[in-house]
């Protein structure tokens, strides 16, 4: 006996079960039916053959670069993934690309490749590095005997008549290309060159295809030296391109995006210089100006008359005081004149002047008793002016 | 100054130079930012007048041989 599951238990086992690779990328190929482009943008249809039919929807961040409109009868190749609409208990298609029946294997696998590697962020703008201004090394990888490597050349010696060139050699063509390819490049990480230019000349889809191999695409876009693709196309483009930092239309592009004209640099340079040089002088004129005014201001050049502003403005101060503060002025001028008076009479020097004399022992102090000193001693007398060396004959004590 | 790149040395001449010309630093300053720019003017000119072509091709060994474009 078997054990119930719930309903949603078993849409969630069949969902696992179509989780696989074999129903995660599928391309197929059918008549389009019920073609409905939704308000929301997104376009839901069913393909069928003489016996089946299944429906399928592509959202509208899907359809939005297709480059042709569906309609009912349409015969066309359906790639993306196979799941289930839980809701409804439908199974679905999953649209990603969208391609008219007559589309060949090549340009299929192309499409589905670069929708993988888009995916995975291989060809994200935020990925893209600058290229150095001015490269020391120039690396190139292509054919060393194509026309591809004489226009790069050219050109690169015509713009920068110093350039120097590292050629990494590879197959551009045939089976045996992208491995040659990926080695020379692989090759060119190991060496000091700047940047890299990675090529050939025009050609078609075929030609082409090994600038859209995988292995070559991750490489570039792994690349720890930027690189510009130059595949010798206008207008469709490899994954190379999508990969590369910078993407050239032509090996001659390539070669003039990779080095400055090294006139224009020159120029560059000496427009630096004479602005340089002018806003220096410039700057120097205006201190001068400035100096020149400084010392022109009326301080530095008269300064007595500033002096004689000063001492107007003393006056008319003076005389701006009213009288009661001018008479305790002169109250306060009297009395420090005679404290200072006092001071004289208890000087010294004015009692000396009067006739006194100072005597002084030997070891300086001055004397008030004759016990102070001894007979024989010498004694120092101090005059108004001059003084006199004693020595003791006698005391009366 | 013989380690210094050509953008790194063109970008400073080009930074001395807005600063020189938004005139937002001192003399002193100015002139010692404007010897550093004379100096780096002179580097970027050799760097640019540096040698001739050199095209080389790199051969599998690992050996570098010089390149004779065929016309």
């Amino acid at each position: 006996m078997l054990q119930p599951v719930s309903v949603s238990e078993l849409t969630q086992q069949i969902k696992t079960a179509l989780a696989g690779p074999e129903f995660q990328s599928v391309a197929v190929q059918g008549e389009v039916s019920n073609f409905l482009h939704h308000r929301s943008g997104h376009m839901y249809f069913s393909l069928k053959d003489s016996n089946s039919r299944i429906k399928a929807v592509m959202f509208r961040s899907r359809n939005q670069r297709l480059q042709f409109v569906p309609k009912n009868g349409d015969t066309l190749i359906a790639v993306g993934s196979v799941g289930i609409y839980e809701p409804n208990g439908e199974y679905q298609l999953y649209v990603d690309l969208l391609f008219p029946q007559g589309i060949g294997e090549l340009h299929l696998a192309f499409e589905q490749l670069k929708e993988k590697l888009e995916r995975e962020g291989l060809f994200a703008a935020e990925r893209k590095r600058p290229l150095p201004v001015l490269p020391g090394r120039i690396g190139v990888v292509t054919s060393p005997s194509g026309a591809a490597i004489r226009d790069i050349i050219h050109v690169l010696t015509r713009r920068y008549p110093g350039v120097q060139v590292l050629i990494f050699p590879a197959l551009v063509q045939g089976a045996g290309a992208p491995a040659s390819l990926t080695g020379a490049l692989a090759m060119a990480q190991n060496t000091d060159v700047d940047v890299i230019i990675i090529g050939r000349g025009g050609g078609s889809f075929e030609e082409l295809s090994a600038f859209n191999d995988e292995g070559l695409v991750r490489a570039i876009a792994a690349s720890a030296i930027p690189v510009v693709s130059a595949c010798g196309h206008e207008t469709d483009f490899t994954l190379a391109d999508f990969a590369a930092d910078l993407r050239a239309p032509t090996p001659s592009a390539a070669a003039e995006l990779v080095v400055p004209l090294q006139e224009e640099l020159f120029e560059h340079i000496s427009s630096l210089q004479k602005r340089m040089v002018d806003s220096l002088r410039r700057r120097i004129q205006a201190e001068r100006r400035y100096l020149v005014q400084l010392s022109q201001s009326p301080i530095l050049q008269r300064p007595e008359s500033y002096l004689n502003q000063l001492r107007q403005r003393l006056d008319e101060l003076w005389t701006g005081l009213g009288r009661t503060q001018r008479h305790n002025l002169v109250l306060r001028r009297g009395k420090l004149e005679s404290a200072v008076g006092k001071l004289e009479t208890l000087s010294p020097l004015k009692t000396l002047g009067r006739g006194y004399a100072i005597c002084q022992n030997e070891r300086g102090e001055i004397l008030r008793q004759a016990d102070q000193t001894r007979e024989g001693e010498v004694v120092h007398v101090t005059l108004q002016k001059g003084s006199l060396s004693c020595t003791v004959e006698g005391r009366r004590i | 100054m013989t380690e210094l790149k050509f953008e790194e040395a063109l970008a400073r001449l080009e930074e001395i130079v807005r600063s020189l010309e938004q005139g937002e630093t001192g003399l002193d300053e100015s002139l010692v930012l404007f010897e550093e720019g004379v100096k780096l003017a002179r580097f970027c000119n050799n760097k640019l007048d540096q040698a001739e072509a050199k095209i080389e091709v790199m051969l599998d060994a690992g050996q570098i041989e010089t390149f004779e474009v065929k016309d």
